[in-house]
């Protein structure tokens, strides 16, 4: 089986070159230096490292398969297709791997409630998730557009025992969530914990998150290592604020071989007003507690922004993904809402796979890019999360009226 | 000693704080002369941001306000306000705003341009003590004061955040966002006690006070009051005759304010 003694990182700056910090406001410093003390000692702390193990392996499904996509490789004709399947953990996606993480650490710090932000309701349900295993109080902050396109994920929350509160202010979305999980927090921060679903806001979190997530290109490289002896030539994974993504680069990024590709959701086009491809039209700014790269106005403003995908549609990215960009190590391609509906369906047919929409940048991305390479190379394909919470809104998309 | 730090020799001082573009660009000029008038110490001006995490609804609303009026408000718009302001009154100001306002502006351009229009402070709530290093020496060039945030949860914090305050020292009264409340921290006193112990700069309680009894009783703790979100009310509930409303509660609560001995 597949070690699972997760390496975590060593930087503790909280800096990314230029990116990173704390800009956050002073009621929350003492706590995030709380955290990012406690995290500095548990990350290492044989007994806690033993904990994080047993959870993943036995609570949450891991290792996730490794799985050779033959018929999209034969399909496409040319490199061939691996896909990490993080849809096949517990909750179906990703999320559950920093939420174990966090809570696990939380726990440690003797809180007694999580509160969390959620897009499409996959980080709220993995926090919901957690908090009902360990016995803890949860309340998750939810836009209220969220909650009216994921239903079934607000009531999937309720039956965990979390208290769902929908965010009116704002454009009602992902990072009205985070504004309104953030001011929770500083009027109650001595039981409370917030538990950041993305690899964003200030230092300890991107870092965590980073770090949590990182057990997936740790897996995927012995895995690929196993079945060919070699490494990928490219690794895919679709990014919002880029927690999936950077899980999926961590353990390639030191190798030079490898290609790291990001898919930022476009929305209507990476060019049009309605878009959330923040590395591709976005610019440096400091917002949610991180400097990185944001959609804002020239006065700074933060814009609203738009994707198909209620995980995706953030205005920024994680520092080390503005890092990774600004460096050129990695690249992030824009993936419209046309494309990833019709990735959507594509992996459904040839695979038989319901993957999520945000899921479906990335491969909407491999179906592009595959052809144009030798079949002696290999594509890693980050499936994030399973579709499931899709097929209604895609169905709307596509004008097929369904009773829900 | 900075022109903000003055404000406090005498007396104690009123604080009013109000949003810029809040409903639009004469109405600021006028509601900011307005409190002038009626005896205010310091304005503080807010420039409107996107996503103002530190606020509360009635702050975020006055934002929405502000940008619903004017969706790029261009730095350069505010900046000519304060310079309508100017010719009105000679009034100490700072400005409160996030910092990626100033960021895009240009760490450098900004505080040359405050210096310019008189703009003496800034409160920048999402620049902690460890993020300041950056804009510090720049703001310190142009004699702009950076006011810090203390608050009942600094702890060990508190002493290393007063050493490096320049102009007033934004005490905030209670956890949580900005807003209206009746109850605020009870271990005020003692955290003003131990900013004293290391600096001169004067405190100022800022967060949840609308009453001229709050305001006297935090005067009586600290040096001065500040009150945003009962300002930002009356402007939202009397538009037009919003200023000589402000120019009343002004004068009451600095009546309130300046009764108390001064340390």
């Amino acid at each position: 089986m597949t070690e699972l003694n997760l390496k975590l990182s060593k930087n503790t700056t909280g800096r990314y070159g230029e990116y990173g910090g704390q800009y956050i406001p002073e009621t929350l410093m003492n706590e995030l230096d709380r955290m990012t003390k406690a995290y500095e000692h548990y990350k290492n702390d044989p007994e806690f490292k033993t904990e994080l193990h047993d959870l993943l392996v036995d609570y949450a499904n891991r290792p996730s398969l490794l799985y050779y996509a033959e018929r999209m490789t034969k399909d496409l004709g040319g490199a061939q297709i691996y896909l990490k399947r993080e849809d096949l953990n517990h909750t179906g996606a990703h999320k559950i791997n920093n939420v174990i993480g966090q809570a696990l650490l939380a726990k440690h710090m003797g809180k007694t409630r999580l509160i969390a932000e959620t897009g499409a309701g996959q980080h709220g349900v993995a926090t919901a998730t957690i908090a009902a295993y360990f016995g803890m109080e949860c309340e998750v902050f939810m836009g209220k557009k969220d909650t009216d396109r994921q239903r079934l994920n607000v009531y999937r929350m309720e039956l965990l025992g979390a208290k769902v509160h929908p965010v009116t202010s704002g454009s009602m979305v992902l990072k009205d969530a985070i504004n309104a999980a953030l001011q929770d927090w500083t009027k109650r921060v001595d039981d409370t914990f917030y538990l950041m679903g993305s690899a964003t806001g200030p230092h300890p979190y991107p870092l965590m998150v980073r770090d949590f997530q990182s057990v997936i290109s740790q897996e995927s490289k012995q895995q690929l290592q196993e079945k060919t002896g070699k490494l990928p030539d490219m690794v895919v994974a679709c990014v919002g604020g880029g927690s999936n993504a950077i899980g999926s680069f961590a353990n390639y990024i030191n190798e030079p071989s490898v290609q790291l590709v990001g898919a930022e959701a476009a929305g209507k086009g990476v060019e049009t007003e309605l878009t959330a491809a923040t590395v591709e039209r976005g610019s440096d700014g400091i917002f949610h507690g991180m400097k990185s790269m944001f959609l804002q106005n020239k006065t700074g403003q933060i814009k609203p922004v738009y994707s198909i995908s209620a995980g995706l549609d953030y205005p920024g990215v994680g520092p080390e993904h503005a890092y990774l960009a600004k460096t050129g190590r990695a690249k992030y391609v824009g993936i419209t809402d046309d494309e990833a509906v019709d990735a959507f369906e594509y992996i459904a047919k040839t695979e038989g796979i319901v993957a999520a929409i945000e899921s479906c940048h990335a491969v909407a991305y491999v179906q592009k890019i595959a052809p144009k390479m030798r079949k002696d190379q290999i594509i890693v394909c980050t499936l994030s999360g399973r579709g499931d919470k899709d097929v209604a809104s895609i169905a709307k998309y596509r004008g097929v009226d369904i009773d829900e | 000693m900075s022109k903000i730090a003055e404000v406090f020799k005498n007396h104690k001082a009123f604080i009013p704080f109000i949003a810029a573009n809040d409903p639009d660009f004469q109405g600021t000029v006028n509601n900011v002369v307005a409190l002038a008038k009626g005896g205010a110490d310091l304005v503080e001006i807010g420039i409107p941001f996107s996503d103002p995490v530190a606020d509360g609804p009635v702050i975020q609303a006055a934002d929405i306000r502000a940008l619903k009026a004017d969706p790029d408000l261009p730095m350069d718009t505010i900046f000519d306000m304060v310079a309508e302001i100017r010719k009105q009154t000679a009034i100490p100001l700072a400005f409160l705003t996030y910092l990626n306002i100033v960021f895009q502006y240009g760490y450098e351009a900004f505080t040359k341009r405050c210096t310019e229009l008189g703009i003496d402070g800034l409160v920048i709530p999402d620049m902690p003590y460890e993020e300041r290093g950056e804009l510090a020496p720049i703001a310190a060039k142009h004699d702009v004061d950076l006011i810090p945030l203390v608050t009942p949860v600094s702890g060990d914090r508190i002493e290393k955040i007063a050493k490096a305050a320049t102009g007033f020292i934004y005490v905030v009264s209670s956890l949580g966002v900005t807003g209206e409340r009746s109850e605020f921290a009870n271990d005020l006193s003692d955290l003003v006690a131990r900013i004293r112990k290391v600096t001169d700069v004067p405190t100022a309680i800022g967060f949840g006070i609308h009453t001229a009894e709050q305001a006297a009783e935090m005067a009586q703790i600290a040096d001065g009051a500040i009150v945003g979100s009962a300002c930002v009310n009356i402007v939202a509930e009397y538009g037009e005759q919003a200023p000589t409303k402000l120019q009343d509660y002004t004068k009451q609560m600095k009546a309130a304010v300046v009764g108390n001995p001064v340390r």
